[in-house]
């Protein structure tokens, strides 16, 4: 449990976030004319993007090796899972565990061209990866369920030492969503600021320093993409059970670029803005569906995706996450009376860690 | 395609699919050049390449249908609007965004084909469209090998292209300086070339190319506003496999890549774009600069 320790400082966020995810469904069904069942379940969805956002945010934020084919891994995630408990009957958890460490295990094999290539060669080849997943699922239809998809997913189950829990509505599922996120949100914040997550950071800024200083490339750079394609399964093998169901039609590429948009919007290298930009971006899609103006939903949503993606890069190249970082700076300068500016500047930025 | 028995891959009509097989190259290997034209000037891959093309071949359909221009006449004003549309990007959008990490023109053009993808089903709706044949009558026969008028245009376009191309840059003091920049930005800049003209002119160039493509492929494909994704595909794989430093490798890729497509189709027709994905990673692994392509160095 190592990797799942954090320190009292940094404890506040994540109790905050836990004690809002806890109180979303009690208040939700104090709002009158809302259905909190189909609430929980889009906000299910965007926690379970937030989790491959967080995952994809560790390959291109903080190791700068760019995905364009996550939605693969997500795929890969959730026909795994939804294969074994489907047709061999395993355990949802079992299950999850082995669509968790194949998805990784792909990951890893991928990341070991993307030694070799760089940037716009790693684009085009990951592109490819993401789009021959949904097409090897339709050709192996025979017991993938072709373009038809798996249908009717057994209810997930958690067996707790004598007591077995078995999630039936979208209310546990969305419980669940949320506890997973929170493991996998400290885990990821543990592995960013340990001696791997500086080797990662080493490598984005430049792979020949970070070779003269000793960073085994070979092993880092797998790393990354295992992990990443780690936080992907896990999230796919959630998703097919929340959905009760998958088809290939759900893997797309623009899901990849989904993903991409999510952590170039919350700024790139850093956890939190991964896990905000998947939530805004998910609860952006759906109102733009609820919009009464709109006829045309994929096109309106398809260009402000595009919009989004050049307009932070072009202003805000930082994301959310600079901006936030901003504010807090900004105040944490505000003229007070003792100490100097400069002195309360650099006593933040040493709290503030990557 | 474990039946295939030796009896039936006798009876695979080889010429024929290679003759399919160079056509659709030829249309890879246009794309392709796009992608290599811009990114040898401007050192930046585009993603948007297969939008701009399928943009501008909806520009020549309006052109076509609802002012009934010629043939000849709307395709000369698409390559124009082309050309001007693609500087215009790299004015308007490109030249703002900072090139200090590979990863933003990356997110930037693959925001740029979203806009377009959008845009042109906003604009021209989703229905698919018969594009106008830009030749036609009966078919040339060579033996038992058919060769339709479209294919033996695009043979002949991309003759043509290549050749006017090949001229420019090793003749013209505009494709000298275009060469220059690509080869080193500094020098070029110290001896009077101004960058930003030549970037422009990279992406006007680039995406005139890939106008000449969407109105040869239309034809074949239909139109719609995602009629591109594929091509663009293959022509990545085309541009990586032959080496993205190399405007000849782009042909060479191309060409390649359209006889593995022809003869993958013809054998497997699901696996058509998971081959093309594992043609890219074998030769990437073996030469990470594609075939013909020149190993970057990288001063620290």
């Amino acid at each position: 449990m190592r990797w799942l320790r954090t320190r009292r400082r940094v404890l506040a966020p994540y109790v905050l976030g836990a004690a809002v995810l806890l109180l979303i469904p009690p208040l939700l069904g104090g709002i009158p004319g809302v259905a909190p069942g189909y609430v929980l379940y889009l906000v299910s969805l965007a926690l379970i993007y937030a989790i491959v956002a967080i995952g994809l945010g560790i390959l291109i934020g903080h190791t700068g090796q760019i995905s364009l084919g996550h939605a693969g891994f997500f795929a890969i995630g959730a026909y795994t899972s939804a294969l074994l408990t489907l047709r061999l009957g395993l355990p949802f958890v079992l299950a999850l565990v082995v669509a968790a460490s194949l998805s990784a295990a792909i990951g890893f094999l991928l990341g070991l061209p993307a030694l070799r290539l760089s940037g716009p060669y790693l684009a085009v080849a990951t592109l490819g990866f993401g789009l021959a997943i949904p097409q090897l699922v339709v050709w192996q239809g025979s017991w993938t369920g072709g373009s038809s998809g798996l249908h009717g997913l057994p209810p997930a189950s958690l067996p707790l030492g004598a007591l077995t829990i078995v999630f039936r509505t979208d209310q546990d599922y969305y419980y669940l969503a949320a506890a997973v996120l929170i493991l996998l949100t400290i885990f990821a914040r543990n592995v960013v600021t340990s001696h791997t997550g500086r080797a990662f950071i080493a490598i984005r800024d430049s792979e020949t320093a970070a070779r003269a200083m000793g960073v085994d490339l070979v092993r880092y750079k797998t790393t990354a993409f295992a992990l990443s394609a780690l936080y992907a399964g896990i999230a796919g093998g959630l998703y097919a059970h929340v959905l009760h169901g998958i088809s290939p039609e759900d893997f797309t590429v623009l899901l990849s670029v989904d993903f991409l948009t999510m952590i170039v919007l919350g700024g790139l290298g850093s956890v939190g803005g991964a896990l905000s930009g998947a939530l805004l971006l998910t609860f952006l899609q759906n109102a733009l569906t609820r919009l009464p103006v709109v006829h045309d939903f994929k096109n309106l949503y398809i260009v402000v995706l595009g919009a989004i993606l050049i307009l932070t890069i072009a202003f805000l190249p930082r994301g959310l996450a600079g901006v936030a970082r901003s504010v807090r700076l900004r105040w944490a300068a505000r003229p007070r009376d003792g100490a100097s500016r400069v002195d309360q500047i650099v006593e933040l930025g040493e709290g503030s860690g990557v | 395609m474990l039946s295939v028995t030796p009896d039936v891959l006798i009876d695979l009509p080889w010429g024929q699919l290679l003759v399919n097989g160079l056509a659709l190259g030829s249309l890879y290997a246009l794309t392709a050049f796009g992608i290599v034209l811009i990114y040898k000037t401007t050192q930046v891959i585009t993603f948007a390449q297969g939008e701009t093309a399928m943009f501008s071949t909806f520009v020549a359909f309006t052109l076509l249908t609802a002012f009934q221009l010629p043939f000849a006449v709307a395709f000369a004003l698409t390559l124009l609007f082309a050309g001007l549309f693609g500087a215009l990007i790299e004015r308007v959008v490109l030249r703002r965004i900072s090139t200090t990490t590979v990863l933003n023109p990356v997110i930037v053009t693959v925001g740029l084909s979203l806009i377009l993808l959008g845009g042109a089903g906003w604009i021209w709706g989703y229905e698919i469209r018969t594009f106008p044949d830009p030749v036609v009558g009966p078919p040339f026969r060579f033996g038992t090998i058919v060769l339709s008028q479209l294919n033996a245009l695009i043979f002949v376009v991309t003759l043509v292209l290549m050749t006017i191309l090949f001229a420019f840059f090793r003749f013209s003091p505009t494709g000298i300086a275009m060469r220059a920049v690509a080869e080193n930005r500094m020098a070029a800049q110290l001896m009077g070339i101004s960058i930003g003209r030549m970037n422009a002119l990279g992406w006007g160039m680039g995406t005139a190319m890939g106008a000449v493509t969407g109105m040869l492929i239309a034809p074949i494909n239909y139109l719609d506003p995602s009629m591109m994704g594929d091509v663009a595909l293959k022509a990545f794989a085309a541009a990586v496999v032959g080496g993205l430093t190399s405007l000849p490798g782009a042909v060479v890729g191309g060409l390649l890549l359209g006889i593995v497509d022809s003869v993958a189709g013809f054998e497997a027709p699901e696996l058509r774009n998971s081959i093309a994905f594992a043609l890219i990673v074998i030769v990437l692994v073996v030469r990470p600069a594609g075939l013909l392509g020149r190993r970057e160095t990288k001063k620290v």
